[in-house]
C-alpha cells in the first residue's frame, strides 16, 4: 500500500467496512485528511452507496403488513395456481 | 430462528389454507417482483420469474428448517431464479467498458481532473423522487456482470460469501465487481448530481 490517490481509492470498500489491518488504514486515514480530492471522492462514493441502497421503494423492505388488501389479477392467478398444487400432492 | 408468527404461518401454508396462501402472496408478491424486474430488467420476464418462485417455495416448503424467516427464503428463490434466467439467456448481450467512468491516475498515484463535489448531500438527495429514478437508470445501465452485484450487495443486503455463492464466483471477484460497480455507478450520478 503506498499513501496515493490510486491506492486509497482502491481500499475503499475495505476502508469503510473496518476491514483494512490496522497500518493499513492507518495510512489510508493518514491521505484522506491531507487529500481534498480523495476527501471528496470518499464523500460521494458513500453517497453512491446510500442512494443505491434508497433505490428499492420503503414500502417494499416492509414485510407486507401494509400492503392493500386485494389481490390484482396477476396475484389471484397464482393463489390459484398454488393453491391448485397444494391440493394435489405430487 | 422461527418466530410464533412464522411457525404458525409455517403451519398454514403446509396445509394449504387458502386465508394463508392469499396473505402471504399478498405481503411478498410486490417486493419480489421489484427484485426480480431488478435483476432481469424485464417486466415480463420478472412477473413470471416470481410466478415461478413462489411455486417453487411451496413445492419445497416441506423442507424449509426455519433457519430464516419465509419472506428471506423466499427472496432467496427469486434471486437464485432470476440468475438461472440470465444464464440461460441465449444471447449475450455485450457489456460496454466502464473505464472511462473509472477515476484516473498520473503514473506517479495521483488523481487527475477530479469534477467538482455534488449539489447536496445524500441525505438530501435522497428525499427527491427524481433522484431515485436517475439512480435506478444509472443502474439499469451498468453492465450486467457489475449490475448483478451491486444490486445484490447494495439493495438486496446479501453479504460477500451469500453473493459469491449465488453467483457461483470467488469472494474476490465479488469484491472487484462491486468496486467498480460503485465507481461507475459514482461517476454516472456525478454527472446528473454536480453543482
Amino acid at each position: 500500500m503506498n499513501d496515493t490517490c490510486r491506492d486509497t481509492i482502491a481500499s475503499l470498500d475495505d476502508y469503510l467496512e473496518r476491514a483494512l489491518p490496522a497500518a493499513h488504514h492507518a495510512v489510508v486515514a493518514g491521505h484522506l485528511r491531507r487529500c481534498p480530492y480523495c476527501t471528496d471522492y470518499l464523500q460521494t462514493y458513500r453517497a453512491t452507496i446510500r442512494l443505491c441502497q434508497a433505490v428499492a421503494d420503503p414500502a417494499e423492505r416492509s414485510d407486507g403488513r401494509d400492503r392493500p388488501d386485494a389481490l390484482d389479477e396477476p396475484a389471484r392467478h397464482l393463489v390459484e395456481a398454488i393453491l391448485r398444487k397444494r391440493s394435489r400432492p405430487s | 430462528m422461527e418466530t410464533f408468527g412464522e411457525a404458525k404461518l409455517l403451519i398454514a401454508l403446509r396445509a394449504g389454507e387458502p386465508a394463508a396462501v392469499r396473505g402471504f402472496v399478498l405481503a411478498h408478491r410486490g417486493r419480489m417482483h421489484a427484485v426480480a424486474k431488478r435483476l432481469l430488467g424485464s417486466e415480463e420476464e420478472a412477473r413470471e420469474i416470481v410466478q415461478e418462485a413462489f411455486l417453487r417455495a411451496f413445492q419445497a416448503l416441506e423442507q424449509f428448517r426455519g433457519c430464516s424467516k419465509l419472506g428471506t427464503w423466499l427472496h432467496r428463490i427469486v434471486i437464485n431464479e432470476a440468475l438461472m434466467t440470465i444464464r440461460g439467456r441465449k444471447s449475450r448481450v455485450v457489456e460496454h467498458p466502464i473505464d472511462d467512468l473509472l477515476p484516473r491516475f498520473y503514473d506517479d498515484g495521483h488523481r487527475i481532473a477530479p469534477l467538482p463535489a455534488w449539489s447536496e448531500p445524500a441525505d438530501v438527495l435522497l428525499l427527491r423522487d427524481e433522484v431515485r429514478a436517475v439512480v435506478q437508470r444509472s443502474i439499469d445501465e451498468l453492465p450486467a456482470s457489475l449490475r448483478i452485484v451491486l444490486v445484490l450487495r447494495d439493495i438486496e443486503g446479501l453479504d460477500v460469501k451469500e453473493t459469491a455463492a449465488m453467483l457461483e464466483v470467488t469472494e474476490g471477484v465479488v469484491k472487484t465487481r462491486l468496486h467498480r460497480a460503485r465507481q461507475a455507478l459514482r461517476a454516472m450520478l456525478e454527472k446528473e448530481l454536480t453543482r
